[in-house]
């Protein structure tokens, strides 16, 4: 067995000790741990996703001494190694663009902790990736709602405590679902394992036994997670969370966390309950349904708010809707469309929320559209920053959006029934898109007036960590704008190895 | 030769001089604007009565409409919640109907063809003691075969500690001056000692029987029925027990938040290193060189017995962490 095949279960242990670690460490050595704990997992996650694409296939690893059936175990690939870089420079970026207001919000005493739930956090991400296992898989479902709600409630001021409470309760409605549909599974295939627990779906399948279990599994696991990534008629949580929670938080939970959950179920899909069942018994349209309702309904909120950040967080609704409505379109194509459009959207969603910081900054920590006239030049960095988000979300060719969009589009065209509705309401949407995003940066560039209330100097300029975590989300967005041929094309292949 | 004019100080000129230097008040000496009272000026006055009477109009139109409005606010409002009732337990109903429905339709319990009883749990039963060297097929089970999940779960119990401890401490030398206060008022610990003689006779007599108790369920985890999360709970309650009884002061020479965190640490640390080799060399097959030792005796079945220390006291420093939190005053 080659060494480089145990870089998966390094950097979640890595992950996992690092922030056990980090309970007697005060607050500044706590961060510097997480900084460099990220920074070793994802290069660990780039070492794994070589070994893959150099082999050419998947691999799965014994935790343990025990093979597959009885032990755990977890599974690497082209589609892991790129999602674990992904969310590794993702988080990355988050933590070091909102170093300074972390320190703000966070009471002095209480900064270990909050690095303590990065941690986590990290390491239930990359487990969720990982897992080939479902129970492993609620068990870091779990540390993930509860690092989650943590995150949240740890900036004690304004609404946070009533948002982490919302959160609290929506995710775990969710996580009973999730677990009620494992149980049922268990108990209707006897495997806890994705590999064996597939074989048994398939003869079940075949047989044709069990046909109402396996349809209140696909319903409950659907269901669950997609209450617990925010999708449209579950989405109630979303702008209170992501809107009083500190930026680095904020920028996690959009980015990050809900992904976490869409690629968990994306993996169920694909590793055990079969794509091609989901698709005979109609269970993708359901996803389809409530994918678009969500891509309108979301942008009809945002353009409803105005204060920026509830704005960004209900566009986050209508973005989720777009990764739902791929995997609903119930073809390859749609689905590497929605596995791109989760990386678009982790990234484009992380850079709007640090770069309005910066704008928030120069504001007097105003949010509303009003004090914002102008910031575009009192914080130019964060002024561009924030303007190719947008133009990203809307559409901008160049940019990750556009490609995702485009994506989408052919993607649709290889599903007769559903291909009008798609291509409508992605037009729909886009335009919605633009007109919230738009009049915001137009506001953002446009001079004060004279009845403007005047801006307390609050701070002459913002952090380098900021601006270098800015520029580099710019960059993300560009390379995942224009060069997304080989991510396209590792996508495919990383769903392929699913199969 | 000029004239002299007596009566120069009402002439023309000089209050022509007076309001261009700017001097004059016009209003006193009865330079009053007065409006004319012609047909034109009549009309305005009317007009501006009229406007008035229909601002007043308006007032008192949209405060009505605004009662009106908050009135079928309050109606919808109304509507929605009855609507809400309704939806709510009809959805309810609906959820329970599918999920007994699929109750109905799975295997029936304790049917020997069930799918779950496969080649997995025929293995756990007949080699598990072979394999892991414990006794209790669960305690194999959970801390050898599925050894990472548990350790999840562990990491489950720490990471609520931390919520609890984010949520709940206060920190005394805070430089917030509402914490401060809120500390000096919400701190419960000067009505202690309570000096609860029967109270502290029980604890006297039960304290120790529960500790050994849970001690023995711990070290017993890979032999009986226990293990490292009920033998934890057992030793939790006994600590909770003492400090009821005897109050902080006393409480304090052995636990403190301190000993806490270095125990949950020292623990979890122990964990995460020890299971960490154990896959490695399970990964990679390499012999561990842990002794499996004989089944039955205590010293036995390798790791399991450690681990099974370890997570009982992150178990028992949780409990005991999240009494003193939520009780006021903190550890």
């Amino acid at each position: 067995m080659n060494f480089v095949q145990n870089f998966p279960f390094f950097s979640i242990i890595l992950a996992m000790f690092s922030g056990i670690v980090s309970s007697v460490l005060d607050g500044r050595k706590a961060r510097n741990l997480s900084l460099a704990m990220i920074a070793v997992t994802t290069a660990l996650s780039a070492g794994t996703l070589l070994f893959c694409l150099g082999s050419g296939e998947s691999y799965t690893f014994m935790m343990g001494h025990f093979p597959a059936p009885w032990g755990n175990e977890i599974r690497a690939g082209i589609l892991e190694g790129v999602t674990a870089i992904f969310f590794g420079i993702i988080m990355f970026l988050a933590v070091l663009g909102g170093l300074d207001h972390t320190a703000e919000d966070v009471e002095e005493k209480k900064l270990n902790l909050f690095y303590i739930m990065i941690d986590l956090m990290l390491s239930s991400l990359l487990a969720l990736v990982y897992t080939n296992d479902l129970f492993t898989a609620y068990v870091f479902v779990e540390i993930n709602t509860i690092a989650g709600c943590g995150l949240i409630m740890i900036r004690q001021k304004g609404r946070s405590m009533s948002a982490a409470i919302r959160y609290m309760i929506m995710s775990q409605l969710g996580s009973g679902l999730f677990l009620i549909g494992l149980s049922i599974l268990y108990d209707v295939t006897g495997h806890l394992l994705m590999s064996p627990a597939r074989e048994s779906v398939e003869l079940l399948v075949a047989a044709g036994s069990y046909r109402i279990p396996m349809l209140v599994i696909m319903a409950v696991i659907g269901v669950g997670l997609a209450i617990k990534s925010g999708l449209y008629p579950f989405h109630y949580w979303i702008p209170d969370t992501y809107g009083y929670a500190t930026p680095t938080a904020s920028a996690v939970l959009s980015g990050l966390v809900s992904k976490g959950y869409i690629f968990l179920l994306i993996k169920i899909f694909y590793r055990v309950l079969g794509y091609d069942n989901l698709v005979s018994s109609q269970m993708v349209n359901v996803l389809y349904v409530f994918g678009i309702t969500g891509m309108v309904m979301g942008s009809i909120h945002a353009i409803h708010e105005t204060d920026t950040r509830r704005m960004t967080a209900y566009s986050s609704v209508a973005q989720i809707g777009y990764i739902y409505m791929g995997m609903g379109l119930g073809t390859s194509y749609g689905m590497v469309a929605a596995v791109f459009h989760i990386f678009t959207h982790s990234a484009t969603k992380a850079l709007l929320f640090i770069s309005a910081v910066g704008l928030y900054e120069v504001s007097g920590d105003k949010k509303d559209y009003i004090s914002l006239r102008g910031a575009g030049y009192r914080n130019p960095l964060a002024g561009i920053g924030f303007t190719v988000g947008a133009l990203s979300m809307v559409g901008f060719p160049m940019l990750s959006g556009f490609i995702s969009k485009l994506l989408f589009a052919t993607s649709a065209l290889e599903s007769p029934h559903k291909m009008l509705p798609t291509i409508i309401v992605l037009a729909v949407s886009t335009t919605l898109n633009a007109v919230y995003f738009l009049r915001l940066v137009i506001t953002l560039y446009s001079r004060r007036r004279p009845e403007d209330a005047p801006i307390p100097e609050t701070r002459a300029r913002s952090s380098w960590q900021l601006r270098l975590a800015i520029l580099c989300f710019i960059g993300v967005n560009l390379v995942l704008g224009l060069a997304s041929q080989p991510i396209v094309q590792a996508i495919r292949d990383g769903l392929a190895m699913f199969g | 030769m000029s004239r002299r004019k007596d009566n120069y100080e009402t002439s023309r000129w000089l209050k022509f001089k007076k309001w261009v230097d700017g001097e004059t008040d016009l209003l006193s000496i009865g330079m009053e604007p007065e409006v004319p009272v012609s047909s034109e000026g009549k009309e305005r006055r009317r007009d501006l009565a009229r406007r008035k009477a229909y601002d007043q109009e308006l007032i008192r139109l949209s405060a009505e409409h605004a009662d009106k409005t908050a009135i079928m606010k309050a109606r919808s409002i109304r509507y929605f919640q009855k609507f809400y009732k309704v939806m709510s337990v009809i959805l309810c109903l609906g959820i329970i109907l599918v999920l007994l429905w699929t109750v109905a339709s799975l295997p029936v319990t304790g049917n020997a063809d069930n799918p779950a009883n496969n080649e997995v749990a025929a293995r756990y039963i007949e080699k598990g003691l072979q394999e892991t060297g414990a006794v209790n097929i669960v305690t194999g089970m959970i801390l050898d075969y599925r050894a990472f999940d548990t350790f999840g779960e562990s990491c489950v119990l720490f990471i609520a500690s931390c919520c609890v401890l984010v949520l709940l401490r206060l920190d005394a030398d805070s430089k917030n001056e509402n914490i401060r206060k809120m500390i000096a008022e919400s701190d419960d610990r000067h009505f202690e000692p309570k000096n609860d003689i029967i109270l502290q006779k029980c604890a006297c007599v039960l304290v120790p029987v529960i500790m050994i108790f849970g001690i023995y369920i711990v070290l017993n985890g890979h032999l009986s029925p226990g293990g490292g999360f009920s033998g934890g709970a057992v030793l939790g309650s006994g600590l909770i027990l003492y400090l009821n009884a005897y109050g902080y002061d006393r409480m304090s020479r052995l636990f403190t938040e301190k000993v806490y965190k270095r125990t949950t640490l020292c623990a979890l640390t122990f964990y995460c290193l020890a299971k960490s080799y154990s896959f490695f060399t399970g990964a990679n097959h390499l012999e561990s060189g842990i002794p499996l030792g004989t089944p039955g005796a205590i010293l036995s079945s390798g790791l399991i017995l450690p681990l099974n220390i370890c997570v009982g006291l992150v178990v028992a420093c949780t409990m005991y962490a999240f009494y003193t939190l939520f009780r006021k005053g903190g550890m």
